[in-house]
C-alpha cells in the first residue's frame, strides 16, 4: 500500500469530503492560499476550492468557532482550524457552552456538525502557549466527540467520520505527527468513533496510549520484546466516545495497565481511563495502575526542561518494569 | 410616515406587542404562584424592538436571541403554547423541557435559539450569515443583544468578521441602560453603542426603541441592505425594561423618576394612541385584538399547565444528534 504523511492524509480527507459535499467548508487563521495553514494541512486547498470555501479569518478564535456553530446549525458542515490547541481557551464558551449544548438544550431541534481541528503537544521548543495538551478538557463536555488519531490511516478515516457526522467533533492533532508517514489506502473509507485499535498485541501488560505517545509506547514495546516481555498497545482513537470494552478486555487478559498520555496527570485523560478500569476490572489487576504523563507543570521552553516533562520510551519502559 | 404598511400589518404588530406584554405579565403571575421553575428575565417594556424588527423579516430569515428572549420568540412567530410550556419545564415545550426560559428555540420559524451567555449569540449570528452567503440564498440574520454584551470581546470579533465578509447580519442592540444592576455610564464612556460601528466600517443607527414604527423602518433599511449583499448594520434601539433584571429583582438601583419617565413612554400605549389618532384603527377594532390576545394567553397557560413534565430519564436523551445523514 502507498505511504503518505499524517499531514497529507488529513488534507486528502478534507479534499475528498469537500468534493463529495458542497456544504463542507474550512475556516481558520492563515489556512488559505497565502500560507496553507501553520502546519500546511490545508496547503493548496484554497487554490482548488476557492477562497470562499477555504477561508482565512481574522485572529478571532471565539468568532471562528461561533461562526462554525452558526453555519453548522443552518445546514453547513464547517471544519474550523484553531492554529494551536492552546488557543482553544479563547473559544471555550463557543465550544463548551454553545456547540456542545445546541442539540441538548434545544431539545434535539438543532444539530451542529462542526469539526474543530487543532494541534496539541510539545516537542518543538515553543513553550507554554504553543505546546499544551488539553484534550481532557473536551472529554469533560457532554455533547462533544473527541478524536485523537495517531497514524495517517486513522487521521484520514476519523476526519471523514467527523465531517460526515451530525455532532461537534473536537479533532486533536499532535504537531510531531504531521510528517510521520504510514499506509493509507487510495479508496474511500471511514473509521467509526468509539472503536479502539490494538496497535500491537501482547500478553503481559496493557498500555493505553494516545496521539504521539502511541508511537513511543510501540517503541518501548519493541524494546522489551527483546526481553520476552509482551506488551499490548491500545490506541483508543477517540476519547469520547471511549471504547471501554476493548480496554477492559485487554486488562482482563494481561492484569496490568499503564496509561501513557502527554496531558497533565491530574484529572487528565489517564485519570479517566484508570477510573474506567478501576470500576470495571479492578479484580483482574495484578499490579497497581500506572500513569505516565506530563507532571502537572506548564510546558517549559528549554529543550532540557521540555524533554524532562514529556513522557518518552525510557519513562514508559521504567513504568512497565515496575508493574511486571 | 414613509412606511408602506396597511391596516392589517398595523393590527398584526399591535397584536404581537400585546401578546408579548400579556405573556410576560402572565409569566410574572405564574412565577409568584411557584409554577415557573428557576428564573425569568421579562421583556415587558421592550416589545417595540422585537416586533419592529421581526415585522421586517421573512419566515425563513433567522434570529439569535438572549436570556431576555421570550419577546424575540413570540415576535418571530413561535407558538405561545409551546413557549409557555417550555418556560414551565413541560415535555410539550419547544425544547422538551431541557432549555427553559433562557434557551427557547424554534428552528421552524428561523429562531435559532437563545443563549444565556452574554455576547455569545453574536458569533453564532455571523455563522448563520456566512452559511447564507455560502448557500447563496437571500436570507438575513438578526442578532439581538444588550448594551452589556457590547463590552464582550465577541461583539468586536463578530462585527469585524461580518463587516469584512459583508455578511447579511443586522446587529440589534437593545440598550435598556442596565446590564443587570450596572448602569451603562458606570462601565462605558460612550452613550451610544451605535458609535462603535464606525470602528468596523459599517453603518451604525440609533432609533427610539419604544417606537415600533421607527424600529420597523430603520430595520427594514438594514435588512434590505443585507439582502442586497451590502453587508451588516448595527442598530441601537434605546429602550427600557419595565421589571427588574430577573425574577424578584425590585430594581432599586434605578431612580424612581427615570422609571416613571420610561413607563410614560410605554411602547404599546403609544402605538395604541397613534393607531387611533391616525385613524388606522377604531377603538372597537383594537378592543377586539385585546380580547383575542387575552384568550390566546389563557389558552397557552391552560395548555402549559395541563401538559405533563418530561419523564425523568429523558434527561439522558438528545446529548448527541443521530449520526449519519445530511
Amino acid at each position: 500500500m502507498r505511504k503518505i504523511s499524517f499531514r497529507d492524509a488529513l488534507r486528502e480527507a478534507l479534499r475528498e469530503e469537500m468534493h463529495r459535499d458542497s456544504s463542507v467548508f474550512l475556516l481558520g487563521e492563515d489556512i488559505g492560499r497565502y500560507w496553507g495553514g501553520a502546519f500546511k494541512v490545508t496547503d493548496g486547498l484554497a487554490q482548488e476550492f476557492g477562497d470562499e470555501r477555504v477561508r482565512d479569518t481574522p485572529i478571532s478564535e471565539s468568532a471562528i468557532i461561533g461562526a462554525g456553530v452558526g453555519a453548522a446549525i443552518t445546514g453547513m458542515r464547517p471544519v474550523a482550524e484553531i492554529m494551536f490547541g492552546d488557543l482553544t481557551a479563547l473559544a471555550m464558551d463557543q465550544i463548551a457552552n454553545q456547540a456542545a449544548k445546541m442539540c441538548y438544550m434545544f431539545g434535539g431541534q438543532a444539530k451542529c456538525p462542526l469539526v474543530i481541528r487543532t494541534p496539541f503537544g510539545a516537542g518543538v521548543n515553543i513553550a507554554s502557549h504553543h505546546s499544551q495538551s488539553f484534550e481532557a478538557w473536551f472529554m469533560h463536555v457532554p455533547g462533544l466527540h473527541v478524536a485523537v488519531p495517531s497514524t495517517p490511516y486513522d487521521a484520514k478515516g476519523l476526519l471523514k467520520t467527523a465531517i460526515r457526522g451530525n455532532n461537534p467533533v473536537f479533532f486533536c492533532e499532535h504537531k510531531l505527527l504531521y510528517p510521520v508517514e504510514g499506509e493509507v489506502p487510495e479508496e474511500d473509507y471511514t473509521i467509526p468513533f468509539g472503536v479502539a485499535d490494538i496497535k500491537r498485541r501482547g500478553e503481559d501488560v496493557t498500555i493505553v496510549a494516545t496521539l504521539s505517545m502511541v508511537h513511543k509506547a510501540l517503541n518501548a514495546a519493541e524494546e522489551l520484546a527483546k526481553e520476552s516481555i509482551s506488551v499490548e498497545v491500545i490506541d483508543p482513537r477517540t476519547l469520547t466516545p471511549l471504547d471501554k470494552q476493548t480496554i477492559v478486555a485487554s486488562v482482563k487478559k494481561t492484569g496490568r495497565l499503564i496509561i501513557v498520555s502527554e496531558d497533565c496527570k491530574t484529572a487528565g485523560v489517564s485519570a479517566e481511563i484508570a477510573a474506567v478500569v478501576a470500576e470495571e476490572a479492578v479484580d483482574y489487576l495484578d499490579a497497581p495502575i500506572k500513569r505516565v504523563t506530563e507532571p502537572d507543570t506548564p510546558i517549559p521552553f528549554s529543550p532540557t526542561l521540555e524533554r524532562y516533562v514529556i513522557p518518552d520510551e525510557k519513562t514508559i519502559i521504567k513504568a512497565i518494569r515496575e508493574v511486571i | 410616515m414613509t412606511l408602506n404598511l396597511d391596516k392589517d400589518r398595523f393590527a398584526e404588530m399591535y397584536q404581537k406587542m400585546l401578546e408579548i406584554r400579556l405573556f410576560e405579565e402572565k409569566i410574572f403571575e405564574l412565577y409568584a404562584q411557584n409554577l415557573v421553575p428557576g428564573t425569568i428575565h421579562l421583556y415587558a417594556g421592550e416589545e417595540a424592538v422585537a416586533v419592529g424588527v421581526c415585522s421586517s423579516l421573512r419566515k425563513d430569515d433567522y434570529i439569535t436571541s438572549t436570556h431576555r428572549g421570550h419577546g424575540h420568540c413570540i415576535a418571530k412567530g413561535a407558538d405561545l403554547k409551546r413557549t409557555m410550556a417550555e418556560i414551565l419545564g413541560k415535555k410539550t415545550g419547544y425544547c422538551k423541557g431541557k432549555g427553559g426560559s433562557m434557551h427557547i428555540a424554534d428552528f421552524n420559524v428561523g429562531m435559532l435559539g437563545a443563549t444565556a451567555v452574554v455576547g455569545a449569540g453574536l458569533p453564532i449570528a455571523v455563522g448563520a450569515g456566512l452559511s447564507i452567503q455560502l448557500r447563496k440564498t437571500d436570507q438575513v440574520v438578526v442578532c439581538f443583544f444588550g448594551e452589556g454584551a457590547s463590552n464582550q470581546g465577541t461583539f468586536h470579533e463578530s462585527i469585524n468578521m461580518a463587516s469584512v465578509w459583508r455578511l447579511p447580519v443586522v446587529f440589534v442592540c437593545e440598550n435598556n441602560l442596565y446590564a443587570m444592576g450596572t448602569r451603562q455610564s458606570r462601565v462605558m464612556n460612550i452613550t451610544d453603542v451605535a458609535n462603535r460601528a464606525a470602528a468596523y466600517g459599517i453603518p451604525g443607527e440609533i432609533v427610539d426603541g419604544n417606537d415600533v414604527l421607527a424600529v420597523h423602518e430603520i430595520i427594514g433599511k438594514a435588512v434590505e441592505r443585507a439582502r442586497k449583499g451590502e453587508g451588516p448594520t448595527l442598530v441601537e434601539c434605546k429602550t427600557y425594561r419595565h421589571k427588574g433584571h430577573s425574577r424578584v429583582d425590585p430594581a432599586k438601583y434605578r431612580p424612581k423618576e427615570e422609571v416613571e419617565e420610561w413607563l410614560g413612554k410605554d411602547p404599546i400605549k403609544n402605538f395604541r394612541t397613534y393607531l387611533l389618532a391616525a385613524h388606522f384603527m377604531t377603538e372597537m377594532e383594537i378592543q377586539q385584538i385585546e380580547q383575542n390576545v387575552s384568550i390566546k394567553i389563557e389558552e397557552a397557560v391552560k395548555f402549559a399547565l395541563e401538559s405533563p413534565f418530561p419523564l425523568a430519564e429523558e434527561a439522558l436523551e438528545d446529548v448527541y444528534a443521530q449520526m449519519g445523514g445530511k
